[in-house]
């Protein structure tokens, strides 16, 4: 049962989202977009999808930022007052997102909005996981307290014997159901990603800070010298 | 010298009667899908008038085109990376709102409804939510001025307008108003495509048409606030931008645009123009008072043999440049000076050019009979429409510009008027000459073009297609990544 949920189904997830979302912006990329409802409904959407989307880029990028250096944080982390620093910017940015998306949510009720025309299941569903996986974190950070550093020996490792391919759930076997729920969801949304709106994550278009304004592009090849 | 060609219309305002026909042709062809319903690429607004989406042309709010920051032109929209900043929320992007909630009717009650003692009626439904709705607004709300004190009243080009004749313009008796057909500029210098965060507006090089790459496209909605004549319309469905596409496929079979071939005013022309695409950014810097002539500098004089030989250095074909040479577009831009750009002050030198109303009509009441005033043609002191309003509009304010294209458009009238009525003295035929400063062989030539003009010289397609027909269309869908409207696959919307 360990197996099948910290190594198989990652992998499953893992791969999934590479392979379907590859083909699927080869060959479908027409459905890539991030299908932005602001048009037919801006005011609510300020309020949500603002703090959601500043909220769990920062989170993400904390969590991020901690597996990729694991030794770092753990220095930074290693004193109380930084850890307590960092928990509470966690919490509070945790809260901050939640806030977002129950207005995201809430917006795309039926009879809320226009935005409710343009809802899909698939965005009910991803809202849904959404909402579990951030709502988990916030648990844990309330209820089983100072994640931020043990975090860096159980998920970390697990996270990382992954990536080198030699699977081992042992540090994250024992953890809290809720910690594991947590873990799982990501893998959730993992899975949804090539299936749903948030391709337009990997599509952040980063190149714009240094193209050139205008794009000219020919049918032909031009002739002569150019 | 980077000679590039660029497929360009001139509308003559003069002949158009605001039938609509352009918008039904436009929208019959292109924009019946689902999310596509709101979106004109081709509208007729009445001016004074706010246009559509309402109140597009105040940039304050809306901040599109291009400013000048020292000897730097920027968008007016954001930095770059306060683009990528407001992606999650684009806080200057219009409303459904602001266009019109697209709707239909419950037909099908007229046929369906049972017997009963009341007609059945056909009520709203909204083509978004697809519930019963009240409209409040819709295409063309403020046509013939509608509206007016809502709408016409708060035209932003009224701003620089003194109260008294602010007044005047709308008091009953002497209401005045033109249409002004719009569509995508394809400008040289496009704001949408500059602001595209993921870079899927481009412009195609062969006759620089902008196109969204519907495959690139993300979504971001940037391009709809960067084109301050907001032409770019996002697809509520599919999650896409789009906009005119300027026919390219009728133009590549040697037609003329579905716009432009219903025209029943026959007010449209279309041709190619050479110009130095090196001096774009340069041109578009210039002051206020120095965008239209800068703009028209940059057009090249296509039968100079060192423009020629340019031209065919940098690969355009003969048959475009022969195109170049009969283009309509050319003759009323560069060589009479009677067409400018609408608002020239967004800086992103807008290709569709327009020749200024001289009607409407003067008249006057006298004793219940309508007379027509004595200066029926000729009289540019008697302009009902406020010449200041006229370069708010096509040369950001600079009046002299104006005048200076009402004189010679009085010129032709005064001229022909003495020709074929006789009834104008040859000192006053000779004084609106020299006001026009223009000479009876060009008048002829305009008259030509403006009245007898056949289709074959309203519209001077070049030959894209026939040539280069293998080459374009073999190439087309492996070298631009499914560019443009092109659709393989029915545009469904993402998961």
């Amino acid at each position: 049962m360990q197996t099948l949920v910290f190594v198989v189904f990652p992998y499953v997830a893992v791969l999934l989202a590479i392979g379907v979302g590859v083909y699927r912006r080869r060959a479908r990329a027409y459905t890539y977009s991030a299908l932005s409802s602001q048009l037919l409904e801006g005011g609510r959407l300020f309020w949500g999808s603002v703090p959601w989307h500043y909220g769990i880029t920062l989170i993400l990028l904390a969590h991020l930022l901690a597996f990729l250096f694991p030794g770092v944080a753990g220095l930074i982390l290693a004193s109380p007052i930084r850890l307590f620093v960092a928990e509470a910017i966690g919490l509070a940015l945790g809260f901050y997102s939640i806030f977002g998306l129950a207005i995201l949510m809430v917006r795309r009720l039926p009879g809320q909005s226009r935005a409710s025309a343009v809802s899909s299941t698939m965005d009910w569903v991803l809202l849904l996981f959404l909402a579990v996986q951030v709502a988990t974190g916030v648990a844990v950070a309330l209820f089983d307290r100072w994640g931020s550093l043990w975090f860096l020996s159980s998920a970390v490792p697990w996270l990382r014997s992954l990536v080198l391919l030699r699977p081992d759930a042992a540090t994250v076997a024992g953890l809290p159901l809720l910690v594991q729920a947590h873990f799982v969801c990501g893998f959730v949304l993992v899975l949804l990603f090539p299936f749903s709106r948030l391709v337009h994550v990997v599509m952040l278009p980063a190149g714009y800070l240094w193209r050139p304004y205008q794009v000219v592009i020919w049918n032909r090849e031009r002739r002569a010298h150019d | 010298m980077d000679v590039r060609c660029q497929v360009s219309m001139v509308f003559h305002l003069d002949k158009c009667i605001g039938c609509h026909t352009c918008s039904l042709a436009c929208k019959n062809l292109w924009t019946g899908r689902p999310g596509t319903e709101y979106m004109w690429w081709n509208n007729v607004e009445t001016k004074p008038g706010t246009g559509y989406p309402t109140l597009y042309e105040d940039q304050e709010e809306y901040r599109g085109g291009w400013e000048v920051d020292g000897d730097r032109l920027r968008l007016k929209l954001d930095t770059r990376a306060g683009e990528l900043l407001n992606l999650a929320f684009n806080p200057r992007l219009p409303s459904l709102d602001d266009y019109y909630e697209p709707w239909t009717y419950t037909y099908e009650t007229l046929t369906d409804a049972p017997l009963q003692d009341d007609q059945p009626v056909a009520v709203p439904v909204s083509l978004v939510t697809r519930r019963e709705m009240e409209i409040e607004a819709g295409p063309n709300w403020d046509d013939d001025l509608g509206g007016s004190p809502i709408y016409a009243a708060n035209d932003p080009n009224l701003k620089g307008i003194d109260e008294e004749t602010r007044r005047r313009l709308f008091e009953t008796e002497r209401l005045v108003f033109f249409y002004l057909p719009r569509m995508c500029n394809h400008c040289l210098n496009p704001s949408c495509a500059a602001a595209c965060p993921a870079g899927a507006i481009y412009k195609r090089g062969e006759d620089g048409i902008v196109l969204v790459s519907q495959e690139q496209c993300m979504g971001w909605r940037m391009c709809i606030s960067g084109c301050p004549y907001k032409k770019v319309y996002y697809n509520w469905f599919t999650g896409k931008s789009e906009k005119c596409i300027l026919c390219y496929p009728r133009l590549e079979t040697q037609q003329a645009p579905a716009c432009m071939h219903s025209c029943v005013g026959r007010i449209r022309y279309l041709g190619v123009l050479l110009y130095d695409a090196d001096r774009i950014e340069e041109v578009a810097r210039r002051p206020d008072h120095e965008l239209v002539e800068a703009q028209r500098s940059l057009i090249l004089d296509p039968c100079d043999p060192d423009v020629i030989r340019a031209a065919k250095a940098k690969g355009i074909e003969d048959g475009v440049i022969a195109a170049a040479q009969r283009s309509p577009v050319y003759q009323y831009v560069k060589v009479w000076g009677l067409a400018l750009p609408l608002h020239p002050e967004f800086r992103t030198l807008p290709m569709l050019f327009y020749v200024p109303p001289l009607l409407p009509v003067t008249g006057s009441v006298d004793d219940g009979v309508y007379e027509t005033s004595a200066d029926f043609f000729s009289s540019l002191e008697s302009a009902r429409l406020p010449i200041r309003y006229l370069a708010s509009l096509f040369t950001a304010g600079d009046e002299e510009k104006v005048v200076e294209v009402y004189r010679k458009l009085i010129a032709v009238r005064v001229y022909k008027r003495g020709e074929t009525v006789g009834d104008v003295t040859p000192a006053r035929v000779a004084e609106a000459l020299e006001l026009g400063r223009t000479t009876p062989e060009e008048i002829e030539a305009i008259y030509r073009l403006t009245s007898l003009a056949s289709f074959e010289e309203r519209f001077v397609i070049p030959p894209f297609a026939r040539e280069a027909a293998i080459n374009l269309i073999q190439l087309t869908q492996t070298r631009q990544e499914g560019g443009g409207m092109g659709f393989l696959r029915a545009p469904r919307r993402g998961l």
